[in-house]
């Protein structure tokens, strides 16, 4: 059985047919193209399938596509603008919060949402919000302290050859 | 995983008349955070399924008189940081919060950890301390049940065919009411209860006039401490001996040994556990 679903995938409004028995995963890997979600334990144990729907990070593999219709999913590749990569994917490259790069995308999307909802946020509040993602490389402390960087303003880029902090925003204080 | 015809009815009536029809071959799919696994390892082979977000107005949490209602397919994610539920109910906003990992409490609903009717389900402890009740609808109209005689054993509750949990309605405990809970899992985080406990105790004039103790994963359902409960009911707040209740507490468990943990253990867990839910209370009155 198939059905046709519509909804926003990176803020770009989409039809698709897909079989109802399909995951979000399978959709947006499969059909769709995008493999930056990844696909690890697919039963929710991992996080490394982690996508925004309105808003919340959810495991793209417990989800069925369908249930998508009229909901707007965002994924690692919506996450660039203009060709420029987010603001956490470039605190994640200059912080050394990637190795073998395989939980980063659901990582990135896990913090992603949390910023979305709470820009400024403790090491225990991240560290809470990314207890749905297992790294088996980098012991986390790198990726928290990514996160934490990016919600303390601090922008990094390219300079002279090599990833550093390049601006710091201030953020008001609530 | 595999493929099943797939129905999104646009009201409880609808949902009752398919699951009646298509009877015992269909599932019934809220948050799906079980179901879906379920049905990738074949667990569960569907021939239909009934998905139940289409219907709307059932993720509401309400209060109505002296009860919170919350309704089946409220989010668990929303359930944690509701600040209703926070102040009113405060063990079954932790108890939410435990269940899974943050991107599966923001698929699992109320209604679906319930309906699974797993031993270990975080959030049946502190619904069966607050005496919570069950509003379920069927073709023949609608019911409610209590949530203490709900559970029959792993898996299996008192749900006839075509019958669908709509809405958990919680009595609003009295203003001198404490209540928490505890999970004990290996990890923090999407784990497990090896054993989980919710304690709610309400004073009256310095004397502890309700002690509800419940207990999960120590039994084939979660179940409450009762003969602990009288003996804490009467006693003044000072001289309430967590440590002796938590003894008490241990005897009236049936653990089984598993790869979680042995029955012994879980046993002297439960001690422990039912110690510290009981000591945290105390020290916050």
């Amino acid at each position: 059985m198939e059905k046709t679903i519509r909804f926003h995938l990176n803020e770009k409004p989409l039809e698709v047919s897909c079989p109802v028995h399909w995951t979000l995963l399978e959709l947006i890997r499969d059909r769709l193209g995008l493999t930056g979600t990844k696909g690890g334990c697919r039963e929710g144990e991992c996080g490394t399938c982690t996508v925004i729907v309105d808003g919340r990070n959810v495991n793209s593999c417990m989800m069925l596509a369908v249930d998508v219709a009229g909901r707007s999913v965002t994924t690692v590749e919506g996450l660039e603008r203009n060709g420029e990569l987010h603001p956490l994917q470039k605190a994640f490259i200059a912080k050394g919060a990637i190795q073998c790069g395989f939980c980063t995308p659901g990582m990135l999307m896990s913090a992603k949402a949390l910023l979305d909802a709470n820009p400024r946020p403790s090491r225990s509040e991240i560290r809470k919000a990314l207890s749905g993602n297992l790294c088996r490389c980098t012991g986390y402390e790198k990726i928290f302290e990514a996160i934490e960087s990016v919600g303390a303003g601090e922008i990094f880029d390219v300079d002279d050859g090599v990833w550093q902090a390049i601006e710091q925003v201030q953020k008001p204080r609530d | 995983m595999k493929p099943f015809d797939y129905y999104e009815p646009t009201s409880i009536g609808e949902a009752c008349s398919l699951l009646g029809e298509l009877g015992p071959a269909a599932s019934l799919l809220a948050g799906g955070t079980d179901l879906v696994v379920r049905m990738k390892r074949g667990v569960s082979e569907p021939v239909g399924v009934i998905n139940l977000k289409t219907i709307p107005g059932s993720n509401e949490i309400a209060l109505e008189g002296g009860n919170v209602r919350i309704g089946a397919l409220t989010r668990l994610a929303d359930l944690a940081v509701s600040p209703l539920i926070r102040a009113k109910l405060p063990a079954l906003a932790l108890g939410a919060d435990s269940v899974g990992t943050p991107q599966i409490r923001n698929l699992a609903t109320l209604g679906g950890n319930l309906c699974n009717a797993s031993p270990c389900a975080d959030t049946a402890p502190a619904l069966l301390v607050s005496e919570a009740s069950l509003q379920i609808s069927g073709r023949q109209g609608t019911r409610q049940e209590s949530i203490a005689s709900f559970f029959l054993a792993p898996g299996k509750t008192t749900l006839s065919a075509g019958e669908i949990v709509t809405a958990i309605i919680v009595p609003v405990p009295s203003l001198l009411t404490v209540q928490t809970f505890i999970k004990l899992g290996p990890r923090k985080s999407g784990d497990i209860s090896v054993v989980n406990t919710a304690v709610s105790l309400s004073f009256d004039g310095g004397r502890c006039a309700r002690a509800r103790i419940a207990l999960g994963s120590v039994a084939p359902t979660p179940l409450r401490a009762r003969e602990t409960e009288a003996w804490i009911e009467g006693q003044e707040a000072s001289s309430i001996d967590a440590a002796e209740a938590g003894r008490r507490a241990a005897e009236e468990v049936r653990p089984i040994s598993d790869l979680r943990g042995s029955q012994e253990y879980r046993k002297e867990m439960v001690s422990v556990l039912t110690e510290r839910a009981l000591s945290s209370l105390l020290q916050k009155l």
